[in-house]
């Protein structure tokens, strides 16, 4: 077990993509750690979205390297075939989106919702799908009579946390999210935030999470990189980079915060 | 124009060799969806262009073919399409299963079993199985390609969480020989274990322009929940009128005051039995 603590499980190194001449993202690169929160702040249009989607696999780069920990050694996400990158996406791997709807399927109820990444990967039980779908709706505080609904039929908050419970429902070693609470009303913001932190606390998930809400990150990182223009500014611990912020940018992002 | 100025059995020969091209991938890769460029064909696309281009190109002159609408030789969709072979390949016609060599079909598969050396070709309207939950194009292919399969239990999954049981009665999906998930038309769910055959079997889907196949005695398995078997569920009662336990039944409104009586959907099935002396409730012997 050791073994697995002396290795990262992501490993960042380089990673940069244009939009034509535009700089999306440039020259990232980090360790992610079993059990640890990354998380990526910045102001709206820094290039934490365009970093998440390449991370993920969702967008190719145009340089660097993306490994991630296969069976204990680190392999080039970028390099798998496509049917070893889908199979990561469906397995290892969770997305979080910001609007839930990118990340639900809206025509099919809550439980089938849940159950989809199960039957996936290849669960054939139907008592025993429901009966996991209906405990991680139990956990993302989905009152269990509405298992059968569309998500349609649910408010903002409802569909992100079902989102949430669609995508940790396998277990995934690690998850990505963008903007989690972005679009939230400030009350379900702090519902949601409250849940999540339980949840990482409680599987100790290995997450990245990008935001520009920096009480998300107080709450929810362990350590933080902060973007600006597409570069990686300044990173560390999240209380020192926060209490104690080297750049000036970061200091900027800081105080305004505290203005709000 | 008159009918000698077509070609045997309308299409002309490249068009029948770019089928037959399609046909034998298919029958090469089961259930896989072949695409093929579709041709206009004499009747609109609902009346099955797909099967029809199929038995075009499998017809040859010493074929006597049999072509029947939801088990019925005698519906204005079976004898026009029968009709139109007739003239256009001057092809004999039957309406008996034993007798034909091939046999083209709308949503249903003959009660009695074929025999090697037959080839049933359906009439599909949709060959997508994974249409309902995926719409684009793009997506279900590579899900095709890469095995990925859950969402058609998906589909089963909302079945039961919606009515308890798997309501699909219809053009319920199977895997075939381990591989590929395929829409079988609109058979009921009924038909399903007579896809396990000794005949050929060839699907054609006209508008959506695929054609997939299944080669005799291949392995056909309806998808389901360990705890939810597939259930080839019949209506349990005898037909009317030959008495037959193991058809498939149409329910028949016999009157205004709500009267009806359960019949064998394959006609010429019934009409063997009752040939045979069968009789049911209704049944003049
Ligand atoms: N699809 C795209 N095409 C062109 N430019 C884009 C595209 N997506 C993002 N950008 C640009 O890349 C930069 C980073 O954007 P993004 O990653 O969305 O930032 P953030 O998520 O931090 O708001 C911005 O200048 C943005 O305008
Ligand atoms: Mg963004």
């Amino acid at each position: 077990m050791t073994a697995a603590l002396e290795q990262p499980l992501l490993q960042v190194r380089g990673v940069t993509k244009h939009y034509g001449a535009r700089l999306g993202c440039g020259d990232v690169s980090f360790d992610l750690w079993p059990g640890e929160v990354m998380g990526i702040v910045g102001e709206s249009g820094s290039g934490k979205s365009t970093l998440l989607s390449c991370l993920a696999g969702h967008l190719p780069p145009d340089a660097g390297e993306v490994r991630f920990d296969v069976d204990g050694s680190l392999r080039d996400t970028l390099q798998l075939t496509e049917p070893e990158r889908r199979r990561l996406h469906r397995t290892d791997w969770a997305f979080v989106h910001q609007h839930a709807r990118d990340g639900l399927r809206m025509g099919v109820s809550a439980g089938g919702n849940v159950g989809e990444r199960l039957m996936a990967i290849g669960a054939r039980n139907y008592g025993e799908i429901r009966s996991q779908a209906a405990d991680w709706l139990n956990r993302v505080e989905i009152a269990a009579e509405r298992m059968d609904d569309r998500p349609t039929a649910f408010s903002g908050g409802m569909q992100q946390r079902l989102q949430i419970a669609r995508n940790l429902v396998t277990g995934p070693r690690l998850v990505f999210m963008d903007e989690p609470t972005g679009g939230l009303d400030v009350s379900v913001q702090a519902r949601l935030l409250d849940l999540l932190r339980g949840l990482v606390r409680e599987m100790g998930l290995s997450a990245i999470i990008v935001t520009h809400d920096l009480a998300v990150v107080r709450l929810l990182a362990d350590r933080l990189m902060v973007m600006k223009d597409g570069r990686v500014v300044e990173q560390g611990l999240t209380d020192q980079v926060l209490d104690d912020p080297q750049h000036g940018y970061t200091q900027l992002l800081v105080s305004s915060v505290l203005q709000v | 124009m008159t009918a000698d100025q077509y070609n045997f059995a309308y299409l002309d020969e490249q068009t029948k060799r770019m089928i037959r091209r399609a046909i034998l991938k298919g029958l090469a890769v089961p259930g896989y969806q072949v695409p093929f460029a579709s041709r206009e064909m004499p009747m609109p696309y609902g009346w099955g262009t797909g099967g029809v281009q199929v038995t075009a190109a499998t017809l040859v002159p010493d074929d006597r073919l049999k072509v029947i609408d939801q088990g019925a030789d005698d519906t204005t969709n079976a004898v026009s399409i029968r009709k139109f072979f007739e003239r256009t390949a001057g092809v004999a016609v039957t309406e008996a299963t034993t007798e034909a060599s091939i046999i083209q079909t709308r949503h249903r598969i003959p009660e009695t079993p074929l025999r090697e050396g037959q080839i049933l070709v359906y009439q599909v309207p949709i060959p997508e199985p994974l249409r309902f939950l995926e719409p684009r194009e793009t997506e279900t292919r590579k899900m095709h390609a890469l095995e990925e399969y859950g969402l058609m239990h998906v589909k089963l999954y909302e079945d039961i969480a919606r009515h308890g049981t798997i309501a699909t009665a219809y053009a319920y999906p199977v895997q075939v020989e381990g591989r590929y998930v395929m829409d079988p038309s609109p058979i009921p769910k009924f038909d399903n274990p007579k896809l396990e055959s000794p005949a050929i079997q060839l699907f054609g889907a006209g508008r959506e322009q695929r054609i997939y196949a299944l080669p005799p005695y291949t392995q056909v398995v309806s998808l389901d929940f360990e705890d939810h078997p597939f259930d080839p569920s019949r209506a349990d009662y005898p037909c009317a009128v030959c008495g037959a336990v193991d058809s498939y039944l149409d329910e028949v409104i016999t009157d205004d005051a709500g009267g009806r009586m359960f019949l064998c959907s394959d006609t010429d099935y019934c009409g063997q039995r009752q040939a045979a002396g069968h009789t049911g409730t209704e049944g003049a012997p």
